[in-house]
């Protein structure tokens, strides 16, 4: 027979788990377009007019 | 088709190393190993950031098709043991969160591309992602003994995007490394179908044991093979691969065809014959020649890519100069 306090703490870990590798997934694909922004606009603004 | 959810009995709730193995991390390995070997062989500078860029979108690419791959295959998953424990068919994952993933992961992964790298990587990341989601998941797989063949172009072009990424265009040379993944593809899955055969019929998947007979699939696996060692061969001769690619190429392509040619002698895959008493030990046998060939074929696919991978990197000379196919 299933405990139904012993499946809730469970379950609540589990989602703790899937949220924390999500907020790292969305923290990391922000840092990945930062940089992969800085890469495109290093050489533009250097030689951008003045 | 994807499950109902009312199949798919109550399970441990999803954990996220779940949603990893939705997206076939040991495929996404070898994705992203054949697609630095395409970006290494055009020889081209890329800037290291936009290299790993490009990587990860592939592997992200791949992941998302292999989503979109296990919400539609549930329920022929469930039917087979080798994947009967995938977190859809176990009950894990909801099919719906499956597709979400998949349908997410792919739109980010190619917007992500393009915008960053080139709009022809990603143009082919979205090909090959439809490719093996659509074409091959939902058609040919359930309709034709050929569905690995076509099927397996999918595999074999993330080489041929890598080579996009890197340079904007795509050579003959990218569209040989793709040529010799997609003749390797039928040798290597049908050597694994072979023993796996009982799994694909109770399922209903028309594999070539199934439709055609263990002994036309021997044949076609040897026929298969006689056209994918020589093609092996070419790279040596368009400028891509040096000597000790050629060498790799001709040993390994030798041990192929013998491995090969063990498979088309033996019997593997037939049915356990009741009226010979040793019936069951050829059967046995039989399935370690296709086991051989299995194994063998993902090792010299991936010799021939990291000799190719070494040389281009540490600047090992071409036997000739690329010309009209670099």
């Amino acid at each position: 027979m299933s405990d139904p306090v012993r499946d809730t703490e469970l379950e609540a870990k589990a989602r703790q788990g899937r949220n924390i590798a999500l907020a790292l997934g969305l923290v990391l694909f922000v840092i990945l377009v930062f940089i992969v922004t800085v890469t495109h606009l290093k050489g533009n603004v250097i030689e951008r007019p003045l | 088709m994807a499950m109902p959810a009312n199949l798919i009995s109550p399970a441990a709730p999803a954990r996220w190393q779940d949603f990893l193995l939705l997206m076939k991390p040991r495929v996404m390995s070898l994705v992203i190993f054949t697609a630095i070997t395409g970006m290494a062989s055009s020889n081209h500078p890329i800037n290291p950031i936009l290299a790993s860029v490009s990587i990860l979108c592939i592997a992200v690419g791949a992941g998302a098709s292999a989503s979109l791959n296990m919400w539609y295959d549930a329920d022929i998953d469930a039917k087979m043991r080798r994947t009967r424990g995938r977190p859809v068919p176990a009950g894990r994952v909801q099919g719906a969160d499956a597709l979400a993933l998949g349908v997410i992961l792919s739109l980010f992964s190619v917007m992500l591309l393009g915008m960053t790298v080139n709009w022809l990587a990603a143009g082919l990341l979205a090909f090959t992602i439809f490719f093996y989601a659509v074409v091959y998941t939902m058609w040919l797989k359930r309709s034709t003994p050929q569905n690995i063949v076509i099927g397996g172009l999918a595999g074999a072009l993330p080489p041929v995007i890598g080579w996009a990424a890197a340079t904007g265009t795509t050579p003959l040379n990218a569209w040989l490394l793709c040529a010799i993944i997609f003749m390797w593809t039928p040798p290597h899955f049908w050597a694994l179908s072979l023993y796996t055969s009982e799994d694909y019929e109770k399922a209903g998947v028309p594999m070539m044991p199934v439709t055609a007979g263990a002994a036309s699939t021997r044949k076609q696996i040897l026929i298969y093979s006689l056209l994918f060692t020589p093609l092996c061969l070419v790279p040596a001769f368009t400028g891509l691969g040096g000597k000790p690619y050629l060498s790799v190429a001709v040993l390994g392509g030798a041990v192929f065809l013998i491995l090969a040619w063990r498979i088309f002698r033996s019997r593997a895959g037939d049915a356990a014959d009741p009226r010979q008493d040793d019936g069951l030990y050829d059967v046995k046998a039989a399935a370690k020649d296709a086991r051989n060939l299995f194994a063998f074929s993902i090792l010299y696919l991936t010799l021939l890519f990291a000799t190719l991978l070494a040389e281009h990197v540490l600047g090992v000379s071409p036997i000739i100069a690329p010309g009209v196919f670099g």
